[in-house]
Parts: C-alpha cells; sequence; structure tokens
C-alpha cells in the first residue's frame, strides 16, 4: 500500500451520449492521505461530480471510464468487479448528496433505511442494526430517535433529512466521505450545522473527506488541500495555504478574485468569471480555460499546459508558470 | 382509515342512487319498451303483461317502488327471461365473468410488471425493442379483431377443439378468452411500467441506494419497484371497470355465459328490471374495487393520506 489513500492517476471518463462524446473527466489526477479533508471546487459541469462518483463505481449511464487508475486503500477500484465494488460502497466508501428531500426513498421508513446499509455490510441482526441505528441518530444529533425511526422521510425537514443521510453514510465507519454539496439545498443556518456536525464526526470517527462545494469560504476555514477543477481537469491543487495565498493558475485567481477579502466572516458563493464554460463536446485543444483568460498566450491556444510542480504538494497545469519557471531558470 | 372507509361507503350510496336514477329515467326516455315488437300485438295482451309489471303506472311511482325493492335487495323478476329473478340472472352470471376477469387481471399484472421492467433495464437493447413492439401491438389491435383471428386461427385453422371455449367448462377453455381479454392491459401495464420505471431508477434515491452496496436486484425490486408501481395501481380501477362491462365482445365471439353479454342483451331486449339491476351491480363492484385500490395505494405510499 502507498503513502495515499486515494490515488487517482490520469484518470479519464467520457459520457457517449447521442450528440457526441462528452470528455466528462480529461486526465484528472488527485491524491488523498488518510483522515485528510479534501475541497474540490469548481464552477458547474467542470466533473466534480462525475469524479465523485467514478470513486465508488456510480458512474451514471452513458458514462465510461477509459483511461487511467483510481486506487483506494491499495486496491484497483477501476479493475474491480460490480461485486467486489459494492463491497466498498456503503462500507469503505460512503457518499453524501446535494439534495436531502429526494435522497430517501420515500416509501420506506428512516429505520429501514439505515439498517438497509447496516446489516449490508455487517452481521448485525435486526434488533443490533435497529440498536445501532439508534446510536447513529443520536450521534448526528436528532432526537427521539426511537420515533424518528418509524417516521418516513417526508416527516422530517429538510435538515433532519440530510442528518439521517449522514448517519447512512457513517454506519460502517468508512474511511472516505465523499459530500457532494452537502447543504446547498438546505438554508443557510442549518447549513452551517451539518458542515460542523460533519467535521465534529470526522474527528470523532477520524475518515477521509472529500468535500464538494461552491462555498469559498467553507473551502477555506476546514479543508486541508484543495483540488481546483475546470472543463474535467485538476487545473491546480495544493494545500489551503498554497491556494489562497500563492495560487498558479489563471481561473484559480479568478475564482479568489471573486471574493472580496480572504477573511471576510460572510461566506461569499462564487460569482461565475466572465465568459461562458467551455462546451464539452467541443472543447478548446489548447488550455480550456484560454477563451476566458485574461494572461492568454499564443501557446495556450494550440498546445494543452504541462504539469507544473511547484512544490511536493502543489502543482498545476498553466502555461504561465511553465513561462515564469523558465524566466526563473534564465535568471539564475 | 375506517372513517375514510365510513366516508367513501357513504359517497358510493350517494353515487349508486344517481346511477339508479340516471339509468331509470334514460332507460324510459329511450323510445320503444319491452313489449313493443316488429309484430303488432294484441293491445289488449300487450296492456295486461304491463300492468303485470307495473309498467302502466305514472313513471314516478314505477321508480318509487323500484327503488323500494332495491333497497331491500331485490331487483325484482326478469321481464324478458320469463320465470327467472334478476338477483339469480346476475349472480350466476357474474360468478363466470368474475373468475375470467379475475385470471384475466392477475395474468396482465403477473405478466406486464416483468416485461417493463425487464423492458426499463435493458432499454435500447434488443430486448426492450421486442417487448415495446408487442406491447404496442397490444394496444393497436382492437379486442374484436383479437377474438376473431385467435378463434379462427387455433380452434378452425389449427383445429385444436380443445381449446375451443364455449361455456368455460374445462381449463383449458379459458386459454384463449383470458389471452384475448388479457393482451391490451398487459401490453398498457408493460408500457406504463417501463416508463415509470426509467423514471424512477434515475431518482437520487436510487443512486442512493446503490451507493450504499445494495444489490443491483434490490434497487430494482426494493428500491424502484414500489414507487413505480403506483400508477399501475392507480390504472388498476379503470382497468377493473373496462372488464367488467367491455368484456362483452370477447363473451360474444367465444360464448361465453358471462355478464356482459347478458348486459347488452337486456339493453338490446328493453329488459328494463334486467337493465337496472346490471346496472346497479356493476356500479356498486366498481365503486368497491376503486375504494380496494386508494387502500393499497395508501399502503404502498405513506405519503398518500386518504380523504
Ligand atoms: N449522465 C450524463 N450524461 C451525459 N453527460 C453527463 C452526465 N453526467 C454528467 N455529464 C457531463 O459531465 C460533466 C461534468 O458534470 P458534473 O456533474 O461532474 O459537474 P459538477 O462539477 O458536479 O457540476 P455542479 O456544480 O453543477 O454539480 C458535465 O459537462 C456534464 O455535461
Ligand atoms: S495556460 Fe494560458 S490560457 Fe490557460 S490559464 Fe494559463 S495562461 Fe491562461
Ligand atoms: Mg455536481
Amino acid at each position: 500500500m502507498g503513502i495515499y489513500l486515494l490515488d487517482i492517476r490520469s484518470e479519464k471518463l467520457s459520457f457517449f451520449t447521442q450528440a457526441g462524446e462528452v470528455k466528462a473527466l480529461d486526465d484528472v489526477t488527485l491524491r488523498m492521505r488518510e483522515g485528510e479533508i479534501l475541497g474540490i471546487v469548481g464552477e458547474s459541469g467542470s466533473g466534480k461530480s462525475v469524479t465523485a462518483y467514478s470513486l465508488m463505481g456510480l458512474t451514471a449511464h452513458p458514462g465510461k471510464l477509459i483511461g487511467g487508475s483510481i486506487e483506494f486503500n491499495g486496491h484497483r477500484i477501476d479493475q474491480m468487479s460490480e461485486k467486489e465494488i459494492r463491497k466498498v460502497r456503503g462500507k469503505e466508501i460512503s457518499i453524501i448528496f446535494q439534495d436531502p428531500m429526494t435522497s430517501l426513498n420515500p416509501v420506506y421508513t428512516i429505520g429501514n433505511q439505515i439498517r438497509e446499509v447496516i446489516r449490508l455490510h455487517t452481521g448485525k441482526s435486526r434488533a443490533e442494526a435497529n440498536a445501532h441505528a439508534h446510536e447513529l441518530l443520536t450521534m448526528v444529533g436528532i432526537n427521539e430517535p426511537e420515533r424518528r425511526l418509524k417516521q418516513y422521510p417526508h416527516e422530517l425537514s429538510g435538515g433532519m433529512r440530510q442528518r439521517v443521510m449522514i448517519a447512512i453514510a457513517l454506519a460502517c465507519e468508512p474511511k472516505l466521505l465523499i459530500a457532494d454539496e452537502p447543504t446547498t439545498a438546505l438554508d443557510v443556518t442549518i447549513q452551517a450545522q451539518i458542515i460542523e456536525l460533519m467535521i465534529d464526526l470526522k474527528k470523532k470517527l477520524d475518515m477521509a473527506i472529500i468535500l464538494i462545494t461552491h462555498d469559498l469560504g467553507v473551502v477555506a476555514s476546514i479543508c486541508e488541500t484543495i483540488a481546483v477543477m475546470y472543463a474535467g481537469k485538476v487545473v491546480e491543487y495544493g494545500t489551503v495555504d498554497e491556494i489562497f495565498y500563492e495560487p498558479a493558475h489563471e481561473y484559480t485567481r479568478g475564482l479568489l478574485n471573486c471574493i472580496p477579502k480572504l477573511d471576510d466572516k460572510d461566506r461569499t458563493r462564487l460569482v461565475p468569471i466572465e465568459g461562458v464554460p467551455v462546451d464539452m463536446l467541443n472543447p478548446p485543444i489548447g488550455c480550456p480555460f484560454a477563451p476566458r483568460c485574461n494572461s492568454c498566450m499564443k501557446i495556450c491556444l494550440t498546445r494543452v499546459p504541462p504539469e507544473t510542480v511547484l512544490s511536493s504538494t502543489h502543482y498545476s497545469f498553466c502555461w504561465l508558470q511553465k513561462k515564469m519557471e523558465f524566466e526563473e531558470g534564465a535568471a539564475v | 382509515m375506517l372513517k375514510y372507509v365510513i366516508k367513501r361507503v357513504l359517497m358510493g350510496v350517494v353515487a349508486l342512487f344517481l346511477v339508479a336514477t340516471i339509468t331509470f329515467f334514460l332507460m324510459n326516455l329511450v323510445p320503444g319498451g319491452p313489449f313493443e315488437f316488429e309484430k303488432a300485438v294484441n293491445p289488449a295482451a300487450r296492456a295486461a303483461l304491463e300492468a303485470k309489471y307495473g309498467l302502466d303506472k305514472p313513471l314516478l311511482e314505477q321508480f318509487k317502488n323500484y327503488l323500494s325493492h332495491a333497497l331491500s335487495g331485490d331487483f325484482g323478476p326478469s321481464i324478458k327471461q320469463r320465470g327467472r329473478e334478476v338477483n339469480d340472472i346476475i349472480l350466476t352470471k357474474f360468478a363466470v365473468s368474475a373468475r375470467l376477469c379475475g385470471i384475466t387481471v392477475i395474468v396482465a399484472l403477473v405478466i406486464g410488471i416483468p416485461l417493463g421492467c425487464i423492458a426499463a433495464v435493458r432499454r435500447g437493447k434488443w430486448l426492450d425493442n421486442l417487448i415495446r413492439v408487442f406491447a404496442t401491438l397490444g394496444i393497436a389491435i382492437p379486442g374484436f379483431v383479437l377474438c376473431t383471428v385467435c378463434l379462427y386461427f387455433f380452434c378452425i385453422s389449427l383445429n385444436l377443439t380443445w381449446l375451443l371455449p364455449l361455456g368455460l367448462a374445462t381449463p383449458a377453455s379459458y386459454i384463449l378468452p383470458v389471452f384475448s381479454l388479457a393482451f391490451y392491459p398487459t401490453s398498457y401495464i408493460a408500457r406504463m411500467m417501463r416508463s415509470t420505471m426509467l423514471d424512477t431508477l434515475g431518482q437520487d434515491y436510487v443512486r442512493t441506494a446503490k451507493s450504499k452496496g445494495v444489490a443491483n436486484s434490490s434497487v430494482l425490486f426494493k428500491h424502484a419497484l414500489r414507487n413505480a408501481i403506483l400508477p399501475i395501481v392507480t390504472y388498476l380501477g379503470p382497468m377493473m371497470a373496462f372488464m367488467m362491462t367491455g368484456n362483452f365482445v370477447v363473451e360474444q365471439v367465444y360464448v361465453i355465459p358471462g355478464l356482459g353479454k347478458e348486459f347488452i342483451s337486456s339493453i338490446m331486449n328493453r329488459d328494463y328490471t334486467m337493465i337496472m339491476g346490471t346496472t346497479i351491480f356493476l356500479a356498486a363492484i366498481l365503486i368497491t374495487l376503486n375504494v380496494l385500490v386508494d387502500i393499497a395505494y395508501k399502503i404502498i405510499d405513506p405519503r398518500i393520506t386518504l380523504n
């Protein structure tokens, strides 16, 4: 086993739609250590969710993994059979989705849905699973767990349903929790509570978290590392400090410019950068950000920028960095 | 739940009263009567007959008389089938129809639902296309064409006399009528099941189930089916109405002594008491079935509140 809990290398994933091939992930490289909190940011359609789902073998219908490797805890997820990967889902890797209102099955009780995941992955009896479900609800801060277990999703508020989703996700103490915009659908006061709860539980259970979000404030306050995605690529990766204080990609800079002040207490949402997102059916041949980049150079239009390694934890894919590297080299 | 059932029963009684009233007056509005034959009849004999069945009284009085009998559960004697009570006729004929319809509904559900599920899971593959072709055929072919073709092909061309449904005396005799009756609803259910299943499989909670490590079969049968089946349950009410009233073609072609055929011939013959009895009886059955369907709906989907 390597030093990483998760090691994604050059992942390529395409959706073969009727209109043509959508290269949703193009050469995504990412790694994370055990117990780390990784934030993935990027605008809508940049491939954040697709990356997350592919880690669990949950790529939706016309999508296919066509290259690269995904190693989790020393095992190749991308080479697992359906049966093998089912043992990973819900046990080693869990996920919380964006919309708690639609993520629970309306026709089964909360208890049924929590017990299901427990019984799937442990040898527990119904009664034991129920006792465990009871504990889980208490752990995620739901009062009257006994009564809640017998209720149906429509009898709970959005915030409570997201807590139930967290309970389901954490039932088998996974090594990795993926939270795909877990608070976007909730109102602001509840958002903070849910994030707080996740951080609390992370400390208790010692798992790694991938947090997908549009909220840079949350990322700055809780994540250790950040991956910035643009048009199906991780264009920059680094620690929070590296990304916020030494951004090395024009898109990252654009994102940060949208926040008035870094230490602003108000969490500011991403304001889209000028220009339109990439047409994923016909991506540009050079740097995908070139049409919207203020520092665009000739080479950006024709050649894909290569990796620039800035530190052992920081890399980016931008010609500007290569140019600076070259000039520094020449100056010495 | 009990409150709901009581409410529905009361509403059902009102509905039955309306059905009885409308049928009674419409029936009398239509020109002709039970004793108007093509040949001229002795007016005295006719008057005597009408007096015997109370048809000489004013319409309102006739209606009152009828209702008071009907309320005590007695639909009176048949006007045209001499010496027989409407109650007896309905019960014997209904036994035949109910068995046929019951088997048909079960066949339609047992075949239609899995076909729809298979088509949804294999969407775009050849099996899906095959099922869709059959379902479209089933919806497009009219019942009487299907009956006639079946009868001609199996019983005449192939001379498989044991398939002849006459009287529904043997189990084999059910095959053709059930096939002819079930083809449309099976196709309809399969098509509806396919589209609601496709829709359900794309729902967030199905993705949640998969993310928990639930096996594919369990995702399909536990998580998706129970949600996807709701529209089918809704369709059960109208479907049974269609079978109860619309199966006279099948009964006619296959010579089955069922209630549908009886109903049509009672209308043709202006057998007033039979028309009234059958209409009220069928309406009562349909109202009951619809209440049962509503209750089933509530059991399947906890979000539904009955009121
Ligand atoms: N089922 C699908 N069929 C076709 N294309 C898809 C499908 N799912 C995703 N894609 C494509 O993959 C790309 C990445 O989508 P993804 O959902 O990962 O975006 P995202 O970064 O999560 O955006 P958001 O912030 O809106 O959630 C999009 O361009 C989208 O068009
Ligand atoms: S590679 Fe060029 S176009 Fe792309 S972000 Fe860097 S400078 Fe801008
Ligand atoms: Mg997303």
